[in-house]
């Protein structure tokens, strides 16, 4: 699915994140394109046409076409050799080319224009040229179809230009992945269709292409060995956790000493008469001086 | 320059990669020492460096480099280092006549300004001049801090303009490196700075992010260092790497280790 992402037609939008970068992809399906003998032409906002070019051999460079808006972008260097119109200029001349081939015109990136310029404008511009095969003009001449397709960095926009970009592409690819592995999660969203979900495992290639994958093996993942049973805590215990019959009689049979039962009320009710007076008994001790003289004697009351 | 993180970045003075923009970030607690560890790094790499220090006056950098062992009044002299103070020159902006715009210019306009007679500043100071001065190996750029140009009334597209046009003449006209910080504002809702961080992590090479721990301040450990190597330029199938290491700061230097490892607990 995801080698064939650009025969679909109209706009794919390349979502990627600071962990998972999505150039390298963005490349991969610039050089497929170039292989199938597309005209494939970059608008370049964000890194130079050198790193671009990097890792793609000579046959693939000469098929490429690159609009530099890296090195001057808002003329501040004022020498004129700016282009003129900007990214969406040139976007627009390549709407009104004369030629028929089939063209692929790659944005790096959807992030720069949309920081730059009006989210309206984008979008319009973007409209008319990813409809403009399906709208010919009025005269009847034909027009040759137009693939866009563009990286967008998730984290630096709202979900107003997010979500406006998204009803316009014809097809969405977020980067994500794990433990290493990178993955595609790719929504199509065909005319008369209904859209369509998947998730692809690839990885890019040092000469970028693409290498489809199962996905992260299984044995990678960390899971629980089944040979080792649970081990039960109440085994071999010190203690006694249980209670025995007979002790959870005598526990049962037990009154606490401060709960008021019938019993002790009636014994508090009647005063037992062979109940003995207490004793206190002494043992003097030795310095201990005992006068059996009462002091209270010399009182005359 | 900390010899143990150059080991962890796998890099020395002498074969330092050229043409990168490392981003510096803190969360929750204070980078600065991954400043002064780039600045004494790239003058004992024999570079020609323009530093924008907007946040610390100059002798205190120039404190603090004595103790990891350059001297920065020295290499001001011999035109290896540029130095714009921002604290002194942002006052110069008001109080001197200038002919041409002031790095500084933004501060006097009323509306969100752009930063290119900044950037036309650091392009001056590093182009490279005739052959008669003595060679020095790359320009470097160095930025303290970005977060706050967002304070002072700027834009945080203006400033990824700027860092933009950087780009374009310090790493690639000119094969030099760029290095900057932004503080991560965390918690705090601050949309600004995290689209000037995002946009930034973006175009990074080398992210450096500087954060406290999450269970609050320690004696024995200061915080930990998250590094994450972006864009490998050589195989692709390489992905992106990441490693954290928890690191104390002493003196005259700082001392890196695995999570969990200090050795104040082992």
């Amino acid at each position: 699915m995801l080698d064939s992402l650009l025969a679909l037609g109209g706009l794919v939008l390349l979502r990627d994140s600071v962990e998972w970068e999505g150039r390298s992809l963005l490349k991969a399906l610039v050089k497929k394109s170039a292989l199938c003998g597309e005209q494939v032409h970059i608008l370049g906002c964000e890194v130079s046409e050198e790193e671009f070019r990097e890792g793609f051999d000579s046959d693939i460079n000469n098929r490429l076409v690159y609009h530099d808006f890296f090195r001057d972008p808002l003329n501040w260097s004022k020498t004129g050799e700016a282009l003129p119109g900007g990214p969406l200029g040139a976007l627009r001349a390549m709407c009104n080319r004369t030629d028929l081939g089939p063209v692929t015109i790659a944005l790096d990136s959807f992030s720069w224009l949309l920081l730059h310029l009006p989210c309206t404008t984008l979008c319009q511009t973007l409209h008319t040229v990813s409809h403009q095969d399906s709208c010919p003009p009025g005269d009847g001449s034909p027009v040759g179809k137009v693939h866009v397709l563009g990286l967008l960095h998730e984290e630096l926009h709202g979900p107003g230009p997010m979500g406006a970009l998204s009803s316009l592409a014809q097809t969405e690819v977020t980067l994500g992945g794990t433990m290493g592995q990178a993955s595609a999660r790719i929504l199509c969203r065909r005319p008369r269709q209904r859209p369509t979900d998947q998730t692809q495992w690839f990885s890019i290639l040092p000469d970028f292409s693409l290498d489809l994958q199962e996905g992260p093996s299984i044995e990678s993942q960390p899971h629980s060995d089944p040979h080792i049973p649970p081990v039960d805590p109440t085994a071999h215990l010190t203690f006694n956790l249980h209670l025995s019959k007979k002790e959870r009689e005598a526990r049962d049979n037990l009154t606490l000493p401060f709960q008021f039962s019938s019993e002790k009320q009636e014994a508090l009710l009647r005063p037992r008469p062979s109940q003995a007076t207490s004793h206190i008994f002494y043992e003097p001790d030795a310095y201990d001086d005992l006068d059996q003289e009462d002091p209270d004697d010399d009182l005359d009351i | 320059m900390f010899p143990e993180l150059n080991n962890l970045l796998n890099t020395t003075p002498d074969r330092a990669e050229q043409g990168k923009l490392t981003l510096l970030c803190d969360a929750k607690t204070d980078g600065s020492f991954l400043v002064h560890h780039f600045l004494s790094f790239y003058l004992k790499a024999n570079c020609k460096v323009c530093f924008v220090a907007l946040i610390q006056s100059f002798s205190h950098y120039n404190i603090v480099g004595q103790k990891l062992g350059v001297n920065l009044t020295m290499a001001r002299e011999r035109g290896q280092l540029v130095f714009l103070e921002g604290l002194k020159s942002a006052v110069d902006v008001f109080f001197q006549p200038q002919e041409k715009p002031h790095p500084l210019q933004f501060l006097r306009e009323a509306n969100a300004g752009n930063l290119k007679p900044l950037f036309e500043f650091v392009r001056e100071a590093l182009k490279p001049v005739g052959s008669g001065e003595a060679g020095w190996t790359y320009p470097v750029l160095l930025v303290d801090d970005l977060s706050v140009l967002l304070s002072l009334g700027l834009g945080a597209v203006a400033v990824l303009d700027f860092i933009h046009y950087c780009r374009a003449t310090v790493c690639w006209e000119l094969k030099g490196n760029v290095v900057v910080l932004v503080h991560d504002s965390g918690d705090v809702e601050d949309e600004e700075n995290d689209i000037l961080l995002n946009g930034l992590s973006h175009q990074s090479h080398l992210i450096l992010r500087a954060e406290g721990l999450a269970t609050g301040f320690c004696r024995d450990v200061h915080g930990q260092l998250r590094i994450l190597w972006r864009r490998p330029s050589q195989s692709t199938s390489q992905r992106d790497q990441s490693l954290t290491y928890q690191y104390k700061i002493q003196d005259r230097s700082v001392s890196f280790f695995a999570k969990g490892m200090s050795p104040a607990v082992l």
